[in-house]
C-alpha cells in the first residue's frame, strides 16, 4: 500500500492494472488520453501485461470491448464526451449482450458549441442504455470504484458492463493523494474472471444480441437488463462490505455529509460536490444546519437509500452539472421522482443549473444557493429552475458576440428580463 | 491553505514546476492538490498551474481565485492580459518574477513583488530546460514548509523517466533557486477566504435571444486577426532576403497559419503578430533562406507589445 500524488487519470489506470486487465481497446481524446498513455507506458517498459489495441473510433472500440468480455477476458477502456456520443450506438447494444466490462468516461461537455472542459451531459446520454454507473468525487474514488465496478459486473447475478465517471479537468488533470492498494490484496479482491457463459471457443460458437421479432422476447430480454441492474444495488452494498474489511475504506452507495440533523440539504454529484462540503463547512460554523447528499451510484439509482437520507428535510437544492434541453436538470428528475409521494419526503427541492462546460460554483453561489432554498421553505413556495448566471457572465458573452458578429448583430436593445428585475 | 499559482507558456515547463512544489510538500506530510490549466493548442501560449497545500483534506477544487504565492516565468506575459498573472492578488500576495521589460508601466500589484535575477541565472549556466526546477526550488523557499532534502527528493521523483543526468542538472537548478531566495524564506502566508465575505452573486433572469445571435456562429469576417498569436511565440523565424529566391510559394503555403504573405515584388512577408514560431517554413524553405533568431519582443518594428 502506497500513498501517492495521482491524477484521476492515473488513478483510472491504476484501477485498471490492480484489476488484472487483460484487454485494452482505446481510441484517443481529451481528457481521457492520459489514461490510454499510462497504460501504454507501462505495457511498453514490461510493467503491466495485458493488451492495449488502438481502434479507428470509439463505436469500434467499445464494439471490442463487448465481445471481448463476451468470451471471458476482463476488458477495461475509456472515452469522453464526443467519444461516448460517437460510441452511442454500442453503449446501447453491448449490454443486452451481457458482457461485463469496465469503461472510464472522463466527463466533458459535449457540442454545440464544443468545449474541453467538464460537465455531465455526456454520461447522462447513456444513462438509460443499461451501464451502471458509479460518479466519482475525488481520484482515490477512481481508483476504488474501478475495483469495485468488476466485482460487480461480473457478478452472475448482474453481468453488466459499468461505466466509471469522472469529471475532465477536476480530476482527470488534478493530481491528490491516492492510496494505491496491495496488488495482492486488490487481485484477491477483484476475483477471477471465470463464468461458465463465457466459455467461449471456435468450437462452441456463440451467437450474440440476436435479432427478436414481436414484442414478447423483446421485452423479456429488455427486462432482464433492468433486473440485472436492480440487482447491482445488493451486489455493490456486498462487495463494498468486503472492500472495507480488506481495505479500509468504504465505498458509497450514496454520500451524506452533515446531513443526518441537516434542515437543508445540498444533493449533487462528481467533483463539484467537493465544493459543497466547503460551503456546508463554512454555513455550519455560522449556524445553518445544513448539508450534502451525494448519490455515488446513479445506475442503479438507490432510491431507498436517497429517500431514507433525504426524508424529513425541509429543503432540498439540487444542483445539475448538466441540462436536459426542453426539461432542465437531470437529477433533480431523478430525485423528485424518488422521493414523490413517500410520507416524509421534502415539500420543498429547488433546482439549479450550474457548473456547466466547467464553469465554476463559487462559495458565495452556494450560499445564495443555501439562502434560496430557505426562503422557498418559508413561503412553501418553490422558485423556478435557476441557471447560475450572473450579470457579468452575460456582459462578456455580450462582448464576444460584438465581435463574432460585428454588423451583423441585430440593432441593440435590451432585452427583456435582461439585467436585475 | 497555502495556494499558489505558477504561470508560464507552454513548454516552459511551469506545470512541471508545480508538481515539484507539490511532490516537495507531499513528502513533507502536507495534503496536496496540483493541476495545470490549459486549452486547445497551447506551446507558447499563456498556461498557469496551480497548487493548494493544506494541513488538513481539502475541500477545494478547480483554478485558485485568490493566490498566496504567484510565479511567473516569463515577463513578457504582462503584457497578456488573458494571462490573468495578477487576478485575485491582495496586499498579502508575493509575486516572483524575471525582471520586467524596461517600457512596462508600475504593475497594478498590491502585494510584495520580488525579482528573480536572471542575469545571476544565467552566468551559472543553467540550461533554460531546467527552469522549471528553479521556479519550483524558489517556491518552496519562499512558502518555508519544504526541506532542502525533500525538494530535491521530489525533482528526483518527478523527473526520474528522463534519466540520471537530466536529474541531476534539475537538482542543481532546483538548488540554487532555493538559494536566491534564501532573504526571503517563509515570505508567504496562508489566508482564508471565507464566503460569507464575497458579495452575493448577481445572478440574471436568463435572456431570450433571437437566434440570429444565440447560436455559437461567428459572421464577423477575420476575427481571428484580433488574436495576436505571435505572442505565443519563443522563437522566431527570419527570412534572409539576400537567400530568398522569391519561389513565393513554399513558406507561404506550408504555413499553417497563413501569416506568410507574399508582397507585391514577389517576396514572402512574415506576419509576426500572428506567426507563432512553429518553424515549419524553417523547415520548407528549399533554400534555407529563413533562420531562427530567440524572440526579441521589438514594438518599435511593429510587434506586439
Amino acid at each position: 500500500m502506497r500513498r501517492r500524488l495521482l491524477t484521476g487519470n492515473q488513478a483510472a489506470a491504476w484501477g485498471a492494472r490492480l484489476s488484472g486487465m487483460e484487454y485494452a481497446p482505446f481510441f484517443p481524446i481529451t481528457p481521457q488520453t492520459e489514461i490510454m498513455e499510462t497504460l501504454a507506458g507501462w505495457i511498453d517498459r514490461g510493467e503491466l501485461t495485458g493488451r492495449l489495441v488502438t481502434l479507428d473510433s470509439e463505436h469500434s472500440m467499445v464494439t471490442a470491448a463487448g465481445a471481448a468480455a463476451a468470451t471471458g477476458v476482463r476488458v477495461f477502456t475509456a472515452t469522453s464526451s464526443q467519444g461516448l456520443l460517437h460510441a452511442m450506438e454500442m453503449i446501447y447494444t453491448v449490454p443486452g449482450w451481457r458482457a461485463p466490462f469496465v469503461m472510464v468516461n472522463v466527463s466533458r461537455g459535449i457540442a454545440s458549441p464544443i468545449t474541453l472542459e467538464p460537465d455531465h451531459n455526456d454520461i447522462m446520454a447513456a444513462r438509460d442504455s443499461g451501464f451502471l454507473q458509479i460518479h466519482c468525487a475525488t481520484c482515490q474514488e477512481v481508483l476504488d470504484a474501478i475495483l469495485l465496478a468488476y466485482r460487480i459486473a461480473e457478478h452472475p447475478r448482474v453481468r453488466l458492463p459499468v461505466l466509471v465517471n469522472m469529471d475532465g479537468f477536476y480530476l482527470s488533470f488534478t493530481r491528490e493523494p491516492v492510496i494505491i492498494p496491495d496488488a495482492a490484496l486488490a487481485t484477491r479482491f477483484v476475483g477471477a474472471f471465470t463464468d461458465d457463459d463465457t466459455q467461449f471457443t471456435p468450437r462452441t460458437p456463440t451467437s450474440l444480441g440476436v435479432a427478436v421479432l414481436g414484442g414478447t422476447p423483446y421485452s423479456y430480454f429488455r427486462y432482464q437488463a433492468h433486473q440485472a441492474s436492480l440487482n447491482a444495488l445488493e451486489i455493490f452494498e456486498e462487495s463494498a462490505e468486503e472492500f472495507h474489511t480488506l481495505f479500509n475504506r468504504r465505498p458509497l452507495l450514496i454520500e451524506e455529509f452533515y446531513s443526518e440533523d441537516a434542515d437543508i440539504v445540498f444533493v449533487m454529484i462528481g467533483s463539484f460536490a467537493t465544493k459543497a462540503k466547503n460551503a456546508v463547512m463554512e454555513l455550519r460554523a455560522e449556524g445553518w444546519k445544513i448539508g450534502l447528499v451525494r448519490p455515488c451510484l446513479l445506475r442503479p439509482l438507490p432510491i431507498h437509500a436517497i429517500f431514507k437520507a433525504l426524508t424529513g428535510k425541509k429543503g432540498v437544492a439540487v444542483i445539475d452539472q448538466n441540462l436536459a434541453a426542453g426539461r432542465g436538470g437531470v437529477l433533480h428528475g431523478e430525485i423528485t421522482g424518488a422521493l414523490y409521494g413517500r410520507p416524509g419526503a421534502p415539500p420543498t427541492i429547488t433546482s439549479f443549473i450550474g457548473g456547466l462546460g466547467g464553469r465554476d460554483i463559487s462559495g458565495a453561489e452556494f450560499r445564495e444557493m443555501a439562502v434560496v432554498t430557505h426562503h422557498a421553505m418559508e413561503r412553501g413556495e418553490t422558485p423556478p429552475p435557476r441557471l447560475l448566471f450572473t450579470q457579468a457572465e452575460l456582459a462578456s458573452v455580450r462582448k464576444m458576440q460584438a465581435t463574432a458578429l460585428g454588423s451583423h448583430a441585430l440593432p441593440t436593445k435590451t432585452q427583456k428580463g435582461e439585467g436585475h428585475e | 491553505m497555502y495556494r499558489i499559482r505558477f504561470h508560464g507558456r507552454g513548454g516552459q515547463g511551469m506545470k512541471t514546476a508545480s508538481r515539484i512544489l507539490g511532490t516537495a510538500c507531499f513528502i513533507e506530510g502536507y495534503e496536496v492538490q496540483d493541476a495545470p490549466r490549459y486549452g486547445a493548442e497551447r506551446r507558447g501560449a499563456p498556461m498557469f498551474a496551480y497548487v493548494r497545500v493544506s494541513h488538513t483534506t481539502i475541500y477545494e477544487r478547480g483554478v485558485v481565485p485568490v493566490p498566496d504565492l504567484v510565479v511567473v516565468a516569463d515577463a513578457s506575459l504582462m503584457a497578456i492580459p488573458a494571462a490573468g498573472l495578477l487576478t485575485g492578488c491582495t496586499p498579502q500576495t508575493i509575486l516572483i518574477m524575471p525582471p520586467l521589460y524596461a517600457e512596462t508601466p508600475p504593475l497594478p500589484f498590491p502585494g510584495v513583488h520580488l525579482t528573480m535575477d536572471m542575469d545571476k541565472i544565467r552566468e551559472t549556466q543553467i540550461s533554460p530546460s531546467h527552469l522549471s526546477s528553479l521556479w519550483a526550488g524558489a517556491a518552496a523557499r519562499l512558502c518555508g514548509i519544504v526541506t532542502e532534502t525533500s525538494l530535491l527528493q521530489a525533482v528526483e521523483e518527478e523527473l526520474v523517466l528522463l534519466g540520471e543526468e537530466a536529474v541531476a542538472k534539475n537538482r542543481q537548478s532546483a538548488l540554487f533557486g532555493w538559494r536566491l531566495m534564501e532573504a526571503h524564506t517563509g515570505c508567504v502566508t496562508e489566508k482564508r477566504e471565507p464566503s460569507s465575505k464575497a458579495p452575493p452573486p448577481e445572478w440574471i433572469e436568463f435572456p431570450w435571444d433571437p437566434v440570429s445571435m444565440s447560436a455559437p456562429a461567428i459572421r464577423s469576417p477575420e476575427t481571428s486577426r484580433g488574436v495576436i498569436t505571435g505572442l505565443w511565440r519563443s522563437v522566431r523565424p527570419v527570412i534572409d532576403d539576400a537567400r530568398c529566391g522569391k519561389c513565393w510559394w513554399n513558406c507561404s503555403v506550408h504555413c499553417p497559419d497563413s501569416a506568410i504573405t507574399v508582397n507585391k515584388e514577389g517576396a514572402p512577408v512574415i506576419d509576426y503578430a500572428h506567426c507563432k514560431g512553429c518553424l515549419i517554413c524553417v523547415e520548407e524553405c528549399p533554400r534555407r533562406a529563413i533562420t531562427v533568431r530567440p524572440e526579441e519582443r521589438d514594438p518599435e518594428k511593429g510587434d506586439p507589445p
